[in-house]
């Protein structure tokens, strides 16, 4: 666990520094990434299903970036997408790649599938804290 | 209104500046609206696609088009151009000033060295490999593999303008090296290798900027975006695939 928590910090911060986040904001942006790979690694490693585990990670990373981006008054992309790198599904893509050069199509097509339903997964938290963030922002201006 | 004219230009060369550094094209749209609106002209509209941009101040005026070509990631550009956007709208800065302010940062580059992005591709690369519960000995492998990969993608995009070529070419390259290592003794599992070193090149942005797209209604954009993601991952998918296929 220890492991995952250093070095999920180094890679989304190391990956702030490919997308030129400002250099104040390279440590959150790689707290955000941890956080969130923290929370998919705990739900994964219970057995719980890697959608769902997907679902909640970009979710919660999403959520905190919002937090972060009216707290220090910065675009929300520079936080949520190094949040969600590595919640891509690079593993799966991959095994469905070589089962399809392997010939292997009925193994493939699930896992191909599968990587899909992953993508789904975060592009859907990604909506719902969207949604959360404008609920909240309208009733304040109605107040 | 005089003035209509500097107007015009400084918001076009905000909405450049935002679009060509990776900036979602909603916020691009609402960035233009709010600076002509905070130089008193509330009736502009602008519609913004991957590829360029139309800025009109009111609908019976001229429309003013700006191509963009090159789109690269700079998020510090898009947080820059905010900032101007926020003082413009709080009244800090005047016209001249936030013209010459958004002109010196369009010739600035502002990203870091190409040799700390290659070596922050390498350590990210390692770490991602250790994330997907590889062991400790593909740790250098994958730097190596993930830092060349990065660095080849780079030089050959500079090269061949063509981004899906270059993405290809690198997660070969990147397939080869992990390979190598495997051949040679020096890597353990080539999966874990090459999942790891190919993450560099994942269009994470892209995959962002389209869903935050799609959810402000801008289906244009977010679909073409979708499209590049799509064309991206299968550039690389395509560039491991091959080697698999070779070995």
């Amino acid at each position: 666990m220890l492991s995952h928590l250093i070095t999920s910090l180094v890679a989304s911060s190391t990956f702030g520094i490919i997308f030129n986040v400002p250099k104040k904001s390279l440590i959150k942006c790689g707290f955000v990434g941890m956080i969130g790979w923290m929370l998919y690694i705990f739900l994964f490693l219970q057995g719980i299903d890697a959608v769902y585990a997907t679902l909640a990670a970009s979710f919660l990373v999403a959520v905190i970036s919002h937090i972060f981006a009216k707290v220090y008054k910065n675009p929300v992309i520079i936080y949520s997408i190094v949040g969600i790198i590595p919640l891509v599904p690079g593993g799966i893509s991959y095994d469905a790649m070589r089962n399809f050069v392997e010939n292997d199509y009925s193994t493939a097509l699930p896992l191909a599938a599968r990587a899909f339903m992953i993508s789904g997964a975060i592009a859907f938290g990604l909506v719902l804290s969207e949604v959360l963030n404008q609920l909240i922002f309208r009733r304040k201006k109605r107040v | 209104m005089e003035n209509k004219i500097e107007i015009i230009e400084i918001c076009l060369l905000a909405g450049k500046i935002m679009l060509e550094s990776g900036a979602e094209t909603y916020r691009v749209e609402d960035t233009m609206n709010r600076m002509a609106a905070a130089f008193g002209n509330v009736t502009s509209q602008s519609y913004v696609t991957p590829t360029g941009i139309m800025f009109s101040t009111s609908g019976t005026e001229p429309t003013n088009i700006v191509r963009i070509n090159e789109r690269s990631t700079d998020l510090e550009k898009v947080t820059l151009v905010n900032n101007i956007s926020r003082k413009i709208s709080s009244g800090e800065l005047t016209l001249q000033e936030a013209k010459r302010e958004l002109e010196e940062l369009s010739k600035k580059n502002l990203s870091f060295p190409i040799w700390i992005q290659v070596l922050s591709a390498a350590i990210a690369s390692g770490c991602f490999t250790i994330m997907f519960l590889g062991s400790w000995t593909d740790f250098l492998p994958a730097c190596i593999a993930g830092g060349v990969g990065f660095a080849f993608f780079f030089f050959l995009h500079q090269l061949v303008r063509i981004k899906f070529f270059a993405e290809f070419m690198a997660s070969f390259l990147i397939g080869m090296i992990a390979y190598l290592f495997i051949v040679t003794g020096l890597g353990a599992e080539l999966d874990k290798i090459i999942i790891g070193s190919v993450m560099p090149l994942v269009p994470g942005l892209l995959i962002t900027n389209a869903v935050r797209d799609l959810i402000a209604g801008h289906l244009v954009s977010g679909i073409s975006k979708g499209a590049e993601a799509f064309l991206t991952a299968f550039a690389i998918g395509t560039g491991v695939a091959v080697v698999l296929a070779i070995f």
